[in-house]
């Protein structure tokens, strides 16, 4: 896995709206991940996270501004290019055809395989690897479809590292995982990017793992970066009040914020 | 050794479509007879490469329209060259190809259109879009095709029809040379494509990210298989339930991988029509079923069991 260069994606002032759409879905937002950086992307629903996501990824284009891969503007990588060097965990899939864990994380080898060759012992290995890394090597002959939410979450992960990339992005990877198998995969992203200088993009909804993980956040709220940067700077209690519209707390925990939320007062006394 | 299991059949299944017909043919002299050369031996292989070709584009097709359902000649192909078919006969075009010519490209003009269709909503090929476009196309196809069948004297139109339902009858080694040569191109795309099918079967976005190019992947899935059942059309009718049926038979042995779900659907649609036609040939001989009928009396049984299974699992 070393010896490849890390891949950096770069952001800049983009402004973004769906073809007949009212309003901008992102404006003037920027970003930037270096190889060995952990960044978590936040925000309420609705916020502009996947759109963003999809223009550092190039599978769409901004209307202003510029999103870079490497060198390169995103759009202009060739998507299997592009897939030995960034591996990516979408928010939703289906499997059409009924098929095994071990099958479906080997989609992750595709973008190295020779149109027509077969897969190599180092095909299999990685996968095998991938599978032990995301506790899921018990599940390598079952059906995907008797999964769990969470044990399908892992596999999904399983696959993007079987890519073996240099970048990470993950849309909400924590979703339907139980405590310890979504502390595990926080553990599992953070000790590569220590190890291997992996970049992390990650979208999530949990403020608290993003802020003890992450090394930057970005906290979107209608399309517009309302606070970026180090976790203790970007998670204050009027910050996530006024972005998320509920009472907080806020304590220190191993050294970062902690947020917790509040019960709404019933009636105001005003 | 399932493979072998397969070409066995698919052996066999020639061997007996030559050996067996409402001509007795002395064993010796098999290979001497212009019976089982002229007639029986053209008819086996075009069943064998018309089945193949329709297992094929119906295995990409259902992985590109994300239908398990989907069968090649529900996308307006099988209107659309039933309808190029029976104009050539209401403008009495004659000669030995004009009716495959006219079907065929009766189809091209219906794959057109529901192409077309599928473009609709921009740049990307909208699947969910050819599957109701080519309902739609083939509705109306079918819809022109009657009004010219009532308007028209209707002995030789009823030839048009069941030439459109009749199957292999016109089997010749020219129609079996045309195939040959113009069947292994769309075959070699679709085969090519094999790998992106797989992560389509994602969806289209988790496709892009694992590196497939996803909308000339799309474009070229559908012409080709489009292409591949345009010729099957024009050369045997519409022949239904081979290309709906195979592939997931295939599914249940190979497994979904488009690298040997592929070449399996090939020989076991090739085995199946060809079986089917020798039925077709001989159970009520001296006079023949229409081929149709045949693949899908075994094919509505051979679903059902399928479908149960799915449900089971």
């Amino acid at each position: 896995m070393t010896g490849v260069r890390g891949v950096s994606c770069a952001v800049r002032e983009v402004r973004y709206r769906y073809p007949g759409a009212q309003r901008d879905v992102l404006q003037d937002v920027s970003l930037v991940v270096q190889p060995g950086e952990f960044h978590a992307i936040l925000g309420p629903n609705g916020s502009g996270k996947t759109t963003l996501v999809r223009i550092a990824l190039g599978a769409l284009r901004p209307l202003s501004g510029s999103a870079t891969i490497g060198d390169r503007p995103a759009h202009e990588w060739p998507r299997r290019e592009l897939a030995r060097v960034i591996g990516v965990v979408p928010q939703r899939e289906d499997n059409l055809f009924p098929q095994r864990v071990r099958e479906t994380v080997l989609l992750g080898r595709y973008p190295f395989l020779s149109l027509w060759g077969r897969e190599r012992p180092e095909d299999h290995a990685a996968v095998d690897r991938a599978l032990a890394a995301c506790d899921a090597t018990d599940l390598a002959d079952r059906w995907v479809w008797t999964l769990s939410g969470g044990e399908y979450q892992r596999v999904r992960v399983a696959r993007a590292l079987a890519q073996e990339p240099r970048l990470l992005v993950l849309d909400e990877p924590g979703v339907s995982l139980d405590l310890r198998h979504e502390m595990a995969l926080f553990e599992l992203v953070r000790g590569l990017v220590d190890a291997q200088q992996l970049g992390v993009l990650m979208i999530t909804h949990d403020l608290n793992l993003a802020a003890r993980f992450a090394d930057s956040l970005l906290l979107l709220s209608e399309g517009t970066v309302v606070a970026s940067g180090a976790p203790e700077d970007v998670l204050t209690r009027e910050t996530i009040e006024r972005v998320f519209s509920w009472p907080v707390a806020l304590q220190t925990v191993e050294g970062r914020p902690h947020m917790v939320p509040l019960r709404q007062p019933k009636e105001s006394p005003e | 050794m399932k493979w072998a299991l397969l070409c066995l059949l698919a052996i066999l299944a020639l061997i007996a479509s030559v050996v067996l017909g409402p001509a007795a043919v002395p064993l010796g002299e098999l290979l001497r007879s212009d019976i089982v050369w002229n007639l029986r031996a053209p008819r086996a292989v075009l069943a064998f490469l018309v089945g193949g070709s329709l297992g094929v584009a119906g295995a990409g097709l259902q992985a590109l329209v994300r239908n398990p359902l989907a069968d090649p000649f529900l996308l307006g192909l099988s209107g659309g060259a039933g309808l190029g078919a029976v104009l050539a006969i209401a403008l009495h075009l004659s000669g030995p190809w004009a009716l495959p010519i006219a079907a065929f490209v009766g189809a091209l003009v219906a794959l057109g259109l529901v192409y077309r269709l599928g473009l609709i909503g921009g740049a990307a090929l909208d699947p969910r879009i050819l599957l109701l476009g080519g309902v739609a196309v083939g509705a109306f196809a079918a819809a022109i095709t009657t009004a010219i069948v009532a308007l028209a004297d209707a002995v030789e139109l009823r030839n048009a029809f069941l030439w459109l339902w009749g199957g292999l009858s016109g089997a010749s080694w020219d129609a079996v040379l045309v195939v040959a040569l113009y069947a292994p191109v769309p075959l070699a795309v679709l085969l090519a494509a094999s790998r992106s099918l797989d992560l389509l079967a994602l969806g289209e976005e988790p496709a892009g990210y694992l590196g497939a190019d996803v909308e000339a992947v799309k474009r070229r899935v559908y012409l080709a298989a489009s292409l591949l059942t345009a010729a099957a059309v024009a050369v045997s009718g519409v022949i239904g339930f081979v290309g709906l049926v195979v592939p997931h038979i295939a599914r249940l042995t190979w497994g979904h991988r488009h690298r040997a779900l592929l070449p399996a659907a090939f020989v076991g649609g090739g085995a199946l029509l060809a079986i089917a036609d020798t039925l077709a040939r001989t159970v009520v001989a001296p006079r023949e079923l229409p081929v149709g009928v045949v693949t899908a009396l075994i094919g509505v049984p051979v679903f059902a069991v399928l479908l149960r299974r799915w449900s089971i699992a």
